[in-house]
């Protein structure tokens, strides 16, 4: 709020000029005061939090006796630079190498299906939760809404049975191990209470007049869902799609239960985590590693913003 | 290339099998006859996710509320894993850690995140310095852990220190520290890591909130006379209320879910466990599965204040509309 430009006061004439009296030269300078000290905080925690990726990035290009030697900040001095971490990190050498590669491709095959998985089925119980007519709805939405507070770690073992013996008949595996499916519907199942209630709380915002005008028309739920509540929701999945996004590509537990661990399916997060508790000294990998590890999120968060931020302004996550 | 090639296909036929089952959802909610039309497409929307809960997650708890109940050869024991908790001082201290968490993040970060979102909103430049904050959110928590495991990095004070926490201190005439092993204080350090991600978060949607604001408020309230703060605490926290209840509850949750930034960093060792990673280690590393379960009930038990409000909040919100 303080940092409401002044520059911006010409834009409402008369406000400055206005019979109660101007602003007092003392107010002013408050104001301006206030501004600068508030854009100085913000400058501080800015710093603060980049720094640290910051210092990793630099290191992760620094030769390998450079990073163990000394410390980031010395390449002010010392311009020593190199690719060879990346390569080595990303080859596929041989099982001592951390052939980032691989799981790379592993963790977007994990992510995207599962994002779009609980994307779809929750904004279609959003939709339902929001404007549809049944006895008992907030009562079962509280308790969708509760189930978010279920620790993960209370469903791993039993889901992971039920995958690998309750859904096996025969020889047929409803979902196989060593495939991504396992991934794909335990993270669509943990992300479902969260997506069903900021959804929820996007899409009953939407005017009910627009859906009513629908219905006298003869639509049924599908219609309405796919014709009107998709595209006005649009900011809101998409907002919730990156978040979610994100939090499936931050996953190391659930991948820890279900992946196996080996470079068919498991992603990179189990990958760095493996070298981190393994060779944790290493930091020309681990820098390497981490940065090759967050070049998607980044880039989707990047690549995605403005979007992101418009939907956003349009009210998308709204409490 | 082959291995890649077979990895997309995996993906193409896992994205057309969940698109014939909503298809065949819509088609089936659509022909559904006349009556009692209504009741098949409530359930045809419905359905997949709440079957997906009950067999995921809503058995699978219950499931694991037994087990609380019973020792590691699965024999009824009673209240026995409750009492080792509040008992033994091993389990009392990732009690006490886990309330620190949870008492700071949540306040932390949201503040934080809020202050930011103020001092930056409309400032020039905002958008870059909200991309600064909120990228440790893009960040895994094992990212997270390698760059404060780098921060924090110790070498002994004869040596060039090439962690910057340590190297400050250096600078400042203090001996090196070893700031993830020595308790109590490695908890806060460790705590520091989940403010830096969630932030970022808090940030973000309560910048929205503050965006969405109608500008006439905002433009009364400067015309009474209120200052920076009057405005503050008069137009815009109480504007933005819902989206921060939001905020603060979603960190909560996550939170108290979070073990891979202790599990990764010090796995719980030195003083730093929390409940969520005691749980892990007892149930799938001490083979205490009972233990496990009952760590897991008592996090349930501590967040279910925060749910009962959240739920009569949006009651309440029910009612005005």
């Amino acid at each position: 709020m303080s940092t409401v430009p002044l520059d911006k006061e010409p834009l409402l004439p008369g406000v400055d000029g206005a019979p109660q009296g101007r602003p007092t030269m003392q107010k002013r300078v408050r104001q301006r005061l206030t501004s600068r000290t508030a854009t100085a905080a913000a400058v501080i925690i800015a710093v603060i939090w980049t720094i640290p990726t910051f210092g990793l990035l630099v290191s992760s290009f620094r030769p390998e006796d450079n990073i163990k030697g000394n410390g980031w900040w010395n390449v002010l001095t010392d311009r020593q630079f190199t690719l060879e971490n990346y390569a080595d990190v990303l080859s596929p050498g041989g099982s001592q190498s951390p052939n980032l590669l691989s799981y790379f491709v592993n963790s977007l095959a994990i992510v995207i299906p599962g994002t779009i998985f609980t994307l779809v089925l929750g904004s279609m119980a959003a939709y339902m939760f929001a404007w549809g007519r049944f006895r008992g709805k907030d009562g079962l939405f509280i308790f969708v809404f509760a189930l978010q507070i279920v620790p993960l770690q209370m469903a791993l073992i039993p889901l992971l049975q039920l995958f690998t013996q309750v859904l096996k008949f025969g020889d047929f595996q409803l979902l196989p191990s060593g495939t991504y499916a396992q991934l794909w519907v335990a993270h669509t199942i943990f992300g479902l209470p969260l997506a069903i209630f900021l959804l929820h709380n996007f899409i009953a915002e939407i005017p009910g007049e627009v859906i009513e005008a629908a219905r006298v028309d003869g639509a049924g739920h599908s219609t309405i869902f796919w014709r009107i509540i998709v595209p006005l929701a649009t900011p809101a999945l998409a907002s919730f799609g990156i978040f979610q996004f994100l939090w499936l590509w931050n996953d190391l537990l659930v991948a820890l239960v279900f992946s196996g661990g080996g470079a068919d399916v498991a992603p990179i997060t189990q990958r760095l985590a493996e070298i981190q508790g393994s060779r944790g000294g290493e930091w020309q990998r681990l820098t390497a590693g981490a940065f090759v590890s967050i070049i998607v999120p980044l880039a989707v968060f990047f690549g995605l913003q403005r979007y992101f931020v418009r939907g956003l302004l349009a009210g998308g996550l709204k409490g | 290339m082959e291995d890649i090639a077979e990895k997309g296909l995996q993906v193409v036929v896992g994205l057309a099998v969940f698109a014939a089952i909503i298809g065949l959802i819509m088609l089936v909610v659509d022909r559904a006859p006349k009556t009692g039309r209504e009741k098949v497409q409530i359930a045809g929307f419905l359905a997949p996710a709440l079957v997906l809960l009950a067999v995921g997650l809503v058995f699978p708890a219950l499931q694991t509320s037994y087990l609380s109940l019973t020792d590691r050869n699965g024999d009824f024991v009673g209240l026995d894993n409750f009492v080792w908790m509040f008992t033994q001082p091993e389990a009392l201290v990732t009690l006490r850690n886990t309330v620190i968490w949870v008492v700071l993040v949540p306040l932390l970060a949201s503040s934080i995140g809020l202050a930011y979102a103020v001092f930056i909103d409309r400032a020039r430049g905002e958008k870059a310095l909200k991309a600064l904050v909120f990228m440790p959110m893009a960040i895994s928590f094992v990212g997270a852990g390698v760059i404060w495991r780098f921060v924090y990095a110790y070498k002994g004070p004869e040596q060039d220190q090439i962690g910057l926490l340590n190297q400050i201190l250096v600078w400042f005439g203090q001996e090196p520290k070893q700031f993830l092993l020595d308790a109590p204080e490695n908890t806060l350090f460790l705590i520091a890591v989940m403010i830096w991600i969630q932030t970022g978060f808090a940030m973000v949607v309560l910048s929205a909130a503050i965006k969405g604001i109608p500008t006439e408020i905002v433009e009364a309230a400067r015309l009474d006379g209120a200052g920076a703060w009057q405005q503050f605490t008069n137009v815009t926290i109480p504007t933005i209320r819902g989206s921060l209840i939001v905020v603060v509850t979603t960190i909560t949750i996550g939170t108290l879910k979070v073990f891979d930034i202790v599990r990764t960093m010090t796995a719980g060792q030195y003083e730093t466990s929390v409940v969520a990673n005691e749980m892990y280690t007892q149930a799938f590393r001490a083979g205490e599965p009972g233990r496990g379960a009952a760590l897991a009930l008592i996090l349930f038990l501590m967040v279910l204040p925060v749910v009962v409000y959240n739920a009569r909040l949006l009651r309440k919100q029910k009612e005005i509309r």
